[in-house]
């Protein structure tokens, strides 16, 4: 039977919900499944973490040079840990993309990157190629599997669990190279991009940092999480953590707002799990029309003060 | 201080990839191939800091068979000083890549690495990672700014809260992030000029590297595609639309 070990996702107070989307996949995998949080008085956190349905046992390290998730410091502690387990999963996070590799060397492996689905406990599909390709990819026998989990592709894992918190000594000191200095968010208070039920994104069409503002409006008037499309990041209407694609988020809402987006194939491959998909384009020829549930030909400076009243 | 870039030839980004019928792979058949545009991001980012007096010499490597050669010219060509290719039969998977570089790296004794945080063929995003594993030295991943002062690097790393400041010793991996800068274009009399500049070949042997593809890929399959859905003309008849599928 598996074992399973998921490096819980968190930033020192709450559990990201990446976590319990692993558990899904640990889930579909089969066997015991215990959840491994690091940091610097994590208390907090193994309780959220020991409170997923179906979790047999949360392992916490503490320590000062563990505060932050450097994967210098925090992938020998993982790969330690790892030794009891025949998998080891994270999310495919930045947080997780950054680390698991470094743990799957350090065990002499290679890693199962953005897994979307569990076929047996060693053969899993990806993504390549921008998700113009799906591989089956299996491991052979006997080694650690390694793999970060593509969170879109899950569902969080629900239910009300108990499991035990053992508490554990870090086996590993400070690798003293690596320093973490700071985090510069611009989230606010707006629900989180990649959890948010509904998103509401915007793109070049937009023009200006100033014009993004529509979009934050019409956002917040539907307790909608905001995105961008990689042009309007580049173009600097928006910063970074709200680009949703290939190369940003990969997001699943229930409902996407695209306005403005053509829908380059590195945007869609981030927006391919979304329920449904509504564009609005003035160009009548834009490919994000090919994968919209619902399409609007329009401008959006027309259209959204339209919704806007629709909906009051 | 030298600098070691990694690059990997692959499909060009502007390729629309289609898998085969028979699921045995990709078409690759005479498609365009290019230098993986993460990696020369990495190297523009090379580039720079030895014009700015930082980095004395930029290495480009490659793994693979001769035809990666085409890579390491466009790399010379964009400014690089000499070239090495680690002479491969086929692909390798991250981990033997990681390895190979690895041995490359001892030998060069490089103050950074800088490579691309993920090709654009097999998604993987480890290889940077796996390499300062072995290596054991620090990782800057995602990087959207690098400043060097003397022995350390202070990056800037896109992560999805924001952005990440780390602080690392040299030598370090660093894996690079669209942001970091724009590639330059290469210049026809640069191309000339990368023709008589070194490539040296390593056989992966000699290197001591054995090949460990332990994943196995079965099939390939095309990705499940979006229905179009329907259009409508307008936005009380989106808003109808939604309100009918109980969205709003």
């Amino acid at each position: 039977m598996s074992k399973i070990l998921i490096v819980a996702e968190h930033d020192g107070q709450q559990l990201n919900l990446s976590t319990a989307k692993c558990v899904s996949c640990a889930q579909k995998i089969g066997g015991d499944v215990d959840i491994a949080v690091l940091g610097q008085n994590v208390d907090g956190v193994a309780a959220q973490a020991a409170a997923i349905g179906g979790i047999s046992r949360v392992i916490t390290v503490s320590a000062d040079h563990l505060e932050h998730p450097l994967a210098a410091n925090w992938a020998p502690e993982i790969t330690t840990l790892a030794a009891d387990y025949s998998h080891v999963l994270a999310p495919s996070t930045t947080f997780g993309k950054d680390l698991m590799p470094r743990v799957a060397a350090l065990a002499g492996v290679n890693q199962f990157s953005d897994v979307m689905e569990v076929l047996d406990e060693r053969t899993f599909t990806r993504p390549i190629y921008a998700g113009n390709a799906i591989i089956k990819v299996s491991a052979a026998a006997g080694s650690l599997v390694a793999m970060t989990v593509r969170t879109a592709s899950w569902q969080a894992a629900a239910g009300e669990g108990q499991a035990s918190i053992e508490a554990r000594d870090a086996s590993h000191a400070d690798s003293g190279h690596t320093r973490y200095v700071g985090l510069k968010s611009e989230g606010g208070e707006r629900p989180d991009l990649q959890s948010a039920p509904m998103v509401v994104s915007g793109g070049r069409a937009l023009g200006s940092e100033e014009n993004f503002s529509i979009i934050y409006q019409l956002a917040d008037k539907l307790g909608a999480g905001v995105g961008a499309s990689r042009a309007a990041v580049d173009a600097g209407y928006v910063p970074n953590d709200m680009q949703v694609g290939q190369t940003g988020k990969i997001i699943a809402p229930d409902l996407y707002w695209a306005f403005g987006i053509s829908g380059a194939i590195q945007h869609i491959t981030g927006i391919k799990d979304a329920g449904t998909i509504v564009a609005v384009n003035k160009d009548a020829e834009a490919p994000i029309f090919e994968v919209a549930d619902i399409g609007l030909v329009g401008d959006l400076f027309t259209v959204i003060p339209e919704l806007e009243q629709l909906l009051d | 201080m030298k600098i070691l870039v990694g690059i990997k030839r692959v499909v060009d980004y502007n390729v629309r990839v289609r898998v085969l019928p028979d699921g045995s792979g990709v078409d690759t058949e005479g498609v365009k191939m290019s230098v993986n545009p993460f990696d020369e991001i990495a190297l523009e980012e090379a580039l720079r800091l030895r014009e700015a007096g930082k980095a004395s010499e930029v290495i480009v490597v490659s793994a693979g068979g001769d035809e990666c050669q085409q890579q390491l010219r466009t790399g010379l060509a964009m400014g690089a000083d000499r070239a090495i290719q680690i002479k491969t039969d086929g692909p390798l998977q991250p981990l033997s890549a990681a390895r190979a570089l690895l041995k490359v790296t001892e030998r060069e004794q490089p103050g950074l690495v800088i490579l691309g945080k993920q090709a654009i063929d097999d998604d993987n995003n480890q290889t940077g990672q796996m390499l300062a594993a072995l290596w054991n030295r620090p990782q800057a991943t995602f990087a959207s700014e690098v400043v060097l002062d003397g022995e350390k690097a202070t990056v800037t790393r896109e992560v999805d809260a924001g952005l990440e400041t780390i602080e690392v010793d040299l030598p370090a991996v660093v894996t690079v992030d669209l942001r970091l800068n724009e590639p330059r274009f290469v210049k026809l009399p640069d191309i000339m000029k990368a023709k008589r500049k070194p490539l040296d070949v390593l056989p992966l042997e000699e290197l001591g590297v054995a090949v460990e593809n332990d994943l196995a890929i079965n099939t390939y399959s095309p990705p499940p595609q979006r229905q179009k859905g329907i259009m409508v003309e307008t936005t009380e008849q989106l808003v109808q639309e939604l309100k009918n599928r109980g969205l709003l």
